[in-house]
């Protein structure tokens, strides 16, 4: 089957600097692709790769089997919500949904049609007589959606679109994007620097770091089998172990991972240690509603801990044992 | 530790006055800032008010006097009759090639001023960008009068120009050009096309720079979701960049139409013996001392700038300010 994006090798260089780096990617059609990563690493740059605001400096791009090089934006069908949503400000919001069939001379009567039903479908109808200033963020993002879908892209990217929005918003649109991209069956490709966002969304998440990609993989890959060090940290912020560490517990010496939420935080037993556990000693608790997050120092070294609201805690500063099941201690590849 | 250092201040948690008359009137200027508002803009409203207004009505009033033709006094009786001698064949004819020469020259630095303003806005950055400033600002800097006869130089029959043309085996096309009615005449320095030239030129910068400032206002992402939406470069500048950029042009037609209605010193040194409005102004004015017609003449260009604001309003010009 050919894929919806395919890059072979594909890198954007600006001068010295690798933005892109030799990337192989490989997105199927009708997926929900995220591409996660801090800032800088390369993911917005991929998706302009895709969108063709970018060219690539070597290696190539197909989008549903044909090549992109060289192609211009406005020759590829494929759309982009932009991050500040782009909409044109001298426009209404109905002739902003409208514009892509505009360009392509659909009639006035028809194209209008078809912005309301787009409207309607990102569950703003009658909205089209606004100015986009008119709208609050929330909004402004669905208008730019819906002047995405109305093109009927084959590739829909997604660039940072809940970035603005404030936390409560950003839940219901998290799960609307989602329902909407299984009901169209469009493949989407999102960037998000939001781990919580990636793995909660995606079908796939790739995680970008300096221009390459360092593991492609499900959310529960990602989230628990990370590759490297990098993965490990900034999905989900796992406890990185160092080799020494993991040789206790493991007999093998590489980087280990291990959730914070697999930690078990006990009161340290009066009288000599027992042998299981890694005495540490608690440095602060973080009280977040549903849970409690631990900052831990065993020994020098730096973990963190979340467990259930309303355990009994021990108070800052006193020495305590932690335990983990063997199989949460998760090994990674990377090497020693 | 920094820590005990940063946390144990001494300092009470509200400060005394610094005292003295500075003193009292930061704190009688933050309490009550209309006053300081006040202060600030009484200068310039007394100035604008009673300098500038004033002396534009004094002006519109003698608009509505007459001059009597035997003893060349001024009848101080509100009349329209003056404003009826506008409308003699010889004083419309005066008006018609203002405006008609004020709307080329206005069209012709919007098309000159766009690509630059362009270029200026979305690609030119740092060093570049300090060039096109000096590039623009420099010809504002030196004397009017100076670059007119430096105009002079180069498009008289001896001139620069015609040196060039000849060299070029191109002074076929010149007096191809010449030999037109109207635009045509002995030499370009005597010809509208030359009053033409001089005009664009010496008002173009006030063209370039409101459109820079437009164009620099509108988000690069725009044209980026443009393209995105599959509008080619050229529907994208219709859609987009056009509409956008029409408050600067507006702006920028505002300086170079009401300049050009209004000046009398550029058609007099190079151009045809036939008058602008600013000249029939000056001559009304000074040896004729037809002071009612000079200042009815002079509110043809305030009526025909209220109309084109108003026109450029209905279209929609400021609806992206």
């Amino acid at each position: 089957m050919t894929s919806a994006v395919s890059f072979q090798k594909a890198s954007r260089h600006f001068g010295s600097v690798r933005a892109v780096d030799a990337v192989d990617l490989d997105i199927a059609p009708g997926e929900f692709f995220a591409m996660l990563g801090p800032s800088g690493s390369g993911k917005t740059t991929c998706l302009r790769l895709i969108a063709g605001f970018e060219q690539p400096t070597s290696g190539s791009i197909s989008i549903f089997g044909e090549r992109a090089e060289g192609v211009p934006p406005y020759r590829r069908n494929v759309n982009t919500v932009f991050q500040d949503y782009a909409l044109f400000p001298h426009l209404n919001v109905l002739d902003n949904v409208a514009y892509g069939l505009m360009v392509k001379g659909v009639g006035k009567v028809q194209r209008h049609k078809a912005a309301e039903e787009a409207l309607s479908l990102v569950r703003l109808p009658g909205y089209g007589a606004r100015r986009p200033g008119q709208l609050s963020g929330g909004q402004r993002q669905r208008v730019a959606l819906a002047r995405a879908l109305v093109n009927q892209p084959k590739v829909l990217l997604l660039d940072e679109p809940l970035g603005a929005l404030d936390l409560k918003l950003r839940e219901n649109m998290q799960e609307e994007l989602k329902s909407l991209q299984k009901a169209l069956g469009i493949t989407f490709v999102f960037v998000t620097h939001d781990q919580g966002e990636a793995l909660s969304m995606a079908d796939r998440v790739a995680v970008f770091n300096d221009g390459k990609i360092m593991q492609i993989g499900t959310p529960e890959d990602i989230y628990q089998r990370p590759k490297t060090r990098f993965v490990a940290d900034f999905v989900g912020s796992s406890n990185v172990l160092p080799p020494d560490f993991v040789q206790r517990y493991s007999g093998q010496h590489r980087w280990g991972s291990l959730r914070p939420e697999s930690i078990r935080v006990g009161r340290a037993a009066s009288g000599g240690t027992s042998g299981e556990g890694v005495s540490a000693r608690l440095v602060s608790t973080n009280y977040l509603g549903a849970t409690t997050k631990l900052a831990l120092d065993a020994d020098g070294l730096r973990l963190h801990a979340i467990v259930p609201a309303g355990t009994a805690l021990p108070g800052e500063g006193e020495a305590v044992v932690l335990t983990f099941n063997r199989e949460h201690l998760h090994l990674m590849d990377e090497p020693a | 530790m920094t820590t005990a250092a940063l946390s144990s201040n001494p300092a009470p948690a509200i400060l005394p006055g610094s005292g003295g008359l500075r003193g009292a009137l930061s704190d009688l200027f933050w309490r009550k800032p209309k006053v300081l508002l006040l202060l600030m803009l009484l200068p310039p409203v007394l100035w604008l008010g009673i300098v500038y207004i004033g002396s534009l009505f004094a002006l519109l009033a003698q608009s509505f006097f007459s001059i009597d033709e035997f003893s060349g006094l001024i009848n101080r009786e509100f009349t329209l009759k003056t404003y009826g001698d506008l409308f003699q064949a010889a004083n419309l004819d005066i008006i018609l090639r203002t405006v008609t020469m004020a709307a080329l020259v206005t069209l012709a630095s919007a098309v000159i001023a766009f690509p630059i303003a362009y270029y200026a806005a979305r690609y030119a950055r740092g060093r570049w960008k300090a060039l096109f400033y000096l590039g623009i600002m420099l010809p504002l800097w030196s004397s009017y009068l100076v670059k007119i006869y430096a105009w002079k130089l180069i498009l008289a029959k001896e001139g620069i120009l015609t040196w060039l043309l000849a060299k070029l085996h191109l002074l076929w096309v010149l007096d191809a050009w010449l030999s037109l009615p109207i635009v045509g005449g002995n030499s370009l320095s005597v010809s509208f096309t030359g009053t033409f030239i001089v005009f664009v030129y010496v008002w173009l910068p006030f063209m370039i720079l409101p459109v820079q400032a437009a164009l620099e206002r509108v988000p690069g992402n725009l044209v980026e979701a443009s393209s995105d939406l599959g509008a080619s470069p050229g529907q994208t500048f219709r859609n987009v960049l056009f509409p956008l950029a029409l408050p600067g042009i507006v702006a920028g037609s505002i300086f170079t139409f009401s300049l050009t209605l209004g000046d009398y010193i550029i058609p007099q040194i190079i151009g045809t013996s036939r008058l602008f409005i600013g000249q029939a102004v000056y001559s009304q004015q000074g040896t004729a001392g037809n002071i009612p017609l000079a200042a009815a003449f002079t509110v043809v260009p305030i009526v025909i700038m209220g109309f084109y604001l108003w026109g450029a309003k209905r279209m929609g010009a400021f609806d992206a300010l």
